[in-house]
């Protein structure tokens, strides 16, 4: 053997890795990209931005939600009924607490007297010192606890500004007029959501007798706040008191579980939002591997020469991916400083949700967890490309070939299952469902196929059948939509997805909103009247024909509760939870009416319609809903035993119906035959249809001046609750949505400056043949005029598509398309991409050729 | 002497389009430790692929390389960048300097990459004995052609190579600069006693080596010692066969 061989055989081949070189090198080759780099990243800064303030807006309210818990109760502890408790039940309720208040609420109308405004309101009549925790917010500071003093009342905000009303004016409720002692702000766990619902008017309970609304059969919800002076353990209190409390259908709150509840509603929506914020992490996700597999084709000579130099392909597989770890690292601080920032405008964004005052302080959990998450996923989605450098021969450097990993590649498949496994890691965190996560992902990954394949299909479509006689700008613009290292794929993608989001939440507003108004359009009733006393009855009825309204009856309304079914009751119910029924049906309080025929409504599915009881003691044979009866196994035959008021009422199942539940008409689950009901306590409702606003308020002024007790809504105030109340939730939904459409833009941005290089070769090309400024500039502007016409309109059929159904299947109505809105969003979506793509194209378009090839190349 | 490259009857083909298409066929030949040898021949007569497969970069489909008595069919990527590392140099056409790394760190990469110590004054020892010790700081993008190519020639030889492949090195310079750089070459290759294989189509370039191989249609067609006689003969030989 010569001494050649000898030496040779002294070669380590397991080479250690010398982390050290390999940082070195990543920073070298650094050098001319890092600005292009943090351009890769940029996309996930958005993601990453909203993830930390929402992630730190949930800490804030965590730590809010449990240091003013007493607050959001008021008390030690609340209970509740739906019905005035037995006088052995108060005699136990007035011996607990050292200090106790007593509340009674109820929906009525409010009148003031200045201007004749009327509008169906939450009366709360309250005695004691309550809140004992917190205070009420009103305007003046003194008026929440001066208004007890007399025949005061505090009027929620939102009432005095629509009713232009000041503290000092007067107002009426039921009987009797009362002095506005103060505007209300807030109290104990209310938020400004609630209070745009049910605006809600306190007064002394001293004075509900006097107003007269507290009748028989009034529905009216009983409160008692009790606070103790000294410490005492609440949890053993209200564990003795259960059964007592369970046995008489009474409700219990303490600190603790309002806190539990709060904080489970809370965490609820912010995990919902954070799925919405992760997915625009995922889009920037898809934008950094986009960007980043063209910067790996550009770095092959590099790699290559590197290859032939002695480095490893596992070495010059980690010179990049320690480039992408620290530049993902300072994508995810810089997302976390933004996301910390927008934090700071989250609460005014979500206030009137929010139940308690929230001062936004600097989340590290939240900001180390988004850094953190930055990092990961950055890394997870830039291996996707990074993985072909293994692949990249040292021939290239004598003769240049780029060969893509395939699809078989195994490490492809395993990044794959890595970034599912992740999705749904992250996705099980908020959720803390399998099923769900797994859904979730699920349904993220069909999205993202569906997107795709659109956008492959429209790449294929336009290059297929892109007309030859076009003129060559237009044909130029459309064909750089699928040229080598286009990004079309990734921006159709991410702003498609973007556009659906937004479009379906606006969509899905629309639908109910137009629900609503359609079911009153035409001659259909727009008008309710309810708690009318059977002695009211002709006069309404009266006053309505007075109005020339049409008033053709009034539906009679009992409240009963259901006592057991084929002799199971909530107690069994509670023990067994195989029978098939819920707890809930038992603790209701249903509104039942009585008639002889079925209205227009329904519809008889099963059974025979009973009409009319044979006789005084024959069975009472009655009708149920069908969906309710078979949520909860019940059959025609069946026996239903109901409590009115003490009275138990054994029935019969005789016949089922469907409801149209969108019609504005009384509907009922459950309906009994005439001659049963007609001598309890009932109150009647009356539906009709006012034509104009004027009449609708000169009508409601007349009904609440003449029967104060009555309660009236019209159409309009739903109308306008409604919107307000999408609009409320709509913002914040496409608020945090419109971070993916932003994502989408930055990769758009992205994108023209990665592939700048090929840009302006190509400008020089078309320049040196001859083509003008104007028509290069005119080629740039339909290559994005198609791209984000293209994204507008994935993402607007995305969300159609998404619309009809959540419309035909959960909502039970007919998506109609609102074109205008679809109109204006395309064209939005096309304009605002062009303008982002032109601006950061200038450089090409506007410069002479030879100075930009000095300058860049 | 010793061998240091035996090429033992090495063919390379491809699949295009549905066909084999062969590169290079039954290739055989050695070269000794400290010679010089070109390998020529016309465009598409397989040079450059050989070069490749001499040099480790890629894999004959039949027969065997043994570069310094090392099998290299026998070894898988990661362990032929190994023996790159260790015994090859490189030369390019077209310089392939890496554009982020200055002159210098150019230079030091195949040392740093071994794992050796104090390696910047050998680095700048060799930028000197180029001429481009004030250059050191400089990216490739800021020197010309002739000095790029005179910072790889520096490159190539830092690791000390047994070996040193040069791909039509002055293919990209004109012929003043491309004069100089072949001076520099054989110098030090002289210097430091290194096997040259060169591939080339400049037959004056050639000429300087000891041995010629001639390359045609992927088949070796003439495999000569260079004398001043046979040089000349070659010399009109090629370009007849070129133009032809």
């Amino acid at each position: 053997m010569s001494p050649i061989l000898n030496e040779s055989s002294d070669i380590n081949y397991n080479r250690r890795l010398n982390f050290p070189w390999l940082a070195k090198m990543a920073w070298r080759d650094s050098r001319r990209n890092r600005s292009r780099l943090l351009l890769f990243v940029s996309s996930i800064i958005l993601g990453i931005g909203a993830l930390v303030a929402i992630n730190s807006l949930g800490q804030t309210l965590q730590q809010e939600i449990d240091s003013q818990a007493a607050n959001l109760l008021g008390a030690d502890l609340e209970l509740s009924s739906g019905k005035i408790i037995t006088p052995a039940i108060k005699k136990r309720v007035d011996s607990l607490g050292d200090r106790r208040s007593e509340q009674r609420s109820f929906s009525s109308m409010i009148y003031f007297l200045k201007n004749g405004g009327t509008r169906l309101i939450q009366v709360r009549a309250l005695n004691g010192e309550f809140p004992f925790y917190g205070e009420f917010e009103t305007i003046p500071i003194t008026a929440g606890k001066t208004f007890r003093n007399g025949q005061q009342a505090l009027v929620d905000q939102t009432l005095m500004l629509q009713y232009d009303a000041k503290p000092g004016d007067s107002i009426k409720i039921g009987n009797t007029t009362f002095a506005i002692a103060g505007i209300l702000k807030g109290a104990p766990g209310q938020t400004g959501f609630s209070a745009s619902v049910a605006p809600v008017v306190y007064i002394p309970l001293s004075f509900l007798p006097q107003t007269g609304l507290e009748q028989k059969g009034s529905r009216i919800n009983y409160k008692y706040f009790i606070k103790y002076d000294r410490p005492v353990d609440i949890k053993k209190l209200v564990d003795q008191l259960e059964p007592v409390l369970e046995s008489e259908g009474i409700d219990y709150d303490t600190v603790q579980t309002q806190k539990e509840d709060s904080l489970r509603s809370f965490s609820d929506v912010t995990r919902f939002l954070s799925l919405v914020a992760f997915i625009a992490l995922l889009l920037g996700c898809i934008g950094v591997a986009s960007a980043i597999h063209i910067y790996v084709k550009e770095k092959i000579n590099t790699i290559a020469v590197l290859r032939c130099l002695g480095v490893k392909a596992s070495q010059a597989f980690l010179i990049y991916l320690i480039q992408i770890t620290g530049i993902g690292f300072i994508g995810s601080v810089i997302g976390a400083i933004v996301g910390t920032i927008i934090q700071q405008f989250l609460p005014l964004l979500l206030k009137d949700f929010l139940p308690v005052k929230v001062v936004p302080h600097i989340s590290w959990t939240s900001i180390w967890q988004g850094i953190g998450l930055g990092i990961i996923i950055s890394i997870l989605f830039a291996l996707l490309p990074l993985v072909s450098i293994r692949k990249i021969s040292p021939l290239n450097t004598l003769r240049m070939s780029f060969e893509h990993t395939s699809i078989k590649d195994p490490a492809k498949w395993v990044i794959y299952g890595l970034i599912l496994f992740f999705i749904y890691s992250f996705t099980f965190i908020q959720l803390d469902g399998w099923i769900e996560s797994a859904v979730f992902t699920i349904s993220v990954v069909l999205a993202f196929l569906i997107l795709s394949g659109i956008a492959l299909f429209l790449m294929w479509l336009v290059r297929k059948l892109m007309p030859e006689s076009w003129s060559y700008l237009w044909r130029q613009g459309l064909a750089n939509l699928y040229r080598p290292n286009n990004q079309t794929n990734t921006l159709i993608v991410s702003i498609g997805l973007g556009t659906a989001l937004i479009s379906t939440v606006f969509f899905i507003q629309t639908l109910l909103l137009s629900r609503v108004t359609l079911s009153a359009s035409g001659n259909q009733p727009n008008m309710v009247l309810f708690d009318i006393q059977s002695t009211q009855r002709q006069q309404v009825l009266d006053l309505a024909r007075k109005f020339n309204l049409p008033a053709e009856g009034t539906v009679p309304i009992v409240n009963m509760r259901l006592e057991s079914v084929n002799d199971i009751t909530a107690a069994a119910v509670e023990k067994d939870s195989t029978l098939g029924m819920q707890s809930w049906i038992f603790s209701r309080e249903y509104r039942v009416t009585f008639r002889d025929s079925i209205v227009r409504s329904e519809k008889i599915t099963a059974g025979t319609w009973a009409g009319t009881r044979n006789g005084p003691d024959g069975p009472i044979y009655i009708s149920i809903e069908e969906r309710f009866a078979k949520r909860n196994h019940i059959e025609i035959g069946d026996t239903m035993v109901f409590n009115v008021q003490g009275t138990v009422l054994p029935t019969i199942v005789r016949s089922m119906r469907t409801v149209d539940w969108n019609r504005v008409q009384t509907n009922f689950l459950v309906v009994f035959p005439t001659g049963v009901l007609e001598k309890a306590p009932q109150f009647h409702v009356l539906m009709t249809h006012v034509p104009s606003v004027e009449t609708s308020a000169r009508f409601q002024q007349a009904v609440v001046q003449q029967f104060p007790n009555i309660s009236i809504i019209d159409l309009g105030l739903i109308l306008r609750v409604l919107d307000n109340i999408l609009d409320k939730v709509g913002f914040v939904i496409r608020f945090i949505a419109g971070f993916s459409i932003i994502t989408g833009l930055v990769v758009l941005i992205a994108s023209v400056l990665i592939s700048k290089y090929q840009r302006i070769q190509e400008s020089v090309l078309l320049r040196t043949l001859g083509a003008s400024r104007k028509q290069i500039f005119t080629i740039a502007s339909l290559e994005y005029f198609f791209l984000g016409a293209f994204a507008a309109a994935t993402g607007i059929i995305l969300a159609l598509a998404g619309s009809w159904a959540l419309g035909r299947f959960t909502f039970k109505t007919t998506f109609v398309p609102p074109v205008l809105p679809i109109v204006i969003v395309f064209f939005s979506i096309c304009l605002l991409t062009v303008f982002i793509g032109l601006v950061n194209s200038r450089f090409i378009v506007s410069k002479s050729p030879l100075e930009i090839l000095r300058q860049e190349v | 002497m010793d061998t240091i490259l035996n090429v033992k009857n090495v063919s390379k083909t491809y699949q295009s389009a549905g066909r084999t298409l062969t590169v290079l066929d039954t290739i055989h030949f050695a070269v000794e430790a400290g010679s010089t040898v070109s390998i020529v021949g016309p465009s598409g007569s397989g040079k450059t692929t050989l070069l490749g497969l001499c040099a480790g970069l890629d894999n004959s489909s039949s027969g065997s390389v043994e570069l310094h008595g090392i099998q290299l069919e026998k070894l898988n990527e990661d362990q032929r960048a190994q023996i790159r590392n260790q015994y090859v140099g490189f030369i390019f056409q077209n310089f392939q300097l890496l554009p982020t790394l200055t002159a210098l760190e150019n230079v030091m990469v195949p040392l740093e990459l071994r794992g050796e110590k104090n390696i910047k004054p050998r680095a700048l020892d060799l930028l000197d004995k180029v001429g481009l010790s004030d250059r050191g700081h400089h990216y490739p993008a800021q020197l010309s052609g002739g000095e790029q190519q005179r910072v790889s020639l520096a490159r190539a030889f830092s690791n000390q190579p047994r070996i040193l492949f040069a791909d039509e090195p002055t293919g990209n310079l004109d012929a003043e600069t491309s004069g100089k750089i072949v001076n520099l070459i054989f110098d030090l290759n002289k210097q430091a006693g290194t096997t040259l294989i060169l591939v080339t189509h400049d037959l004056d370039l050639a000429s300087k080596t000891g041995r010629i191989i001639r390359l045609k249609g992927g088949r070796v067609v003439a495999d000569e010692t260079v004398t001043q006689k046979n040089t000349e003969y070659n010399m009109q030989n090629t370009e007849s066969e070129s133009t032809n």
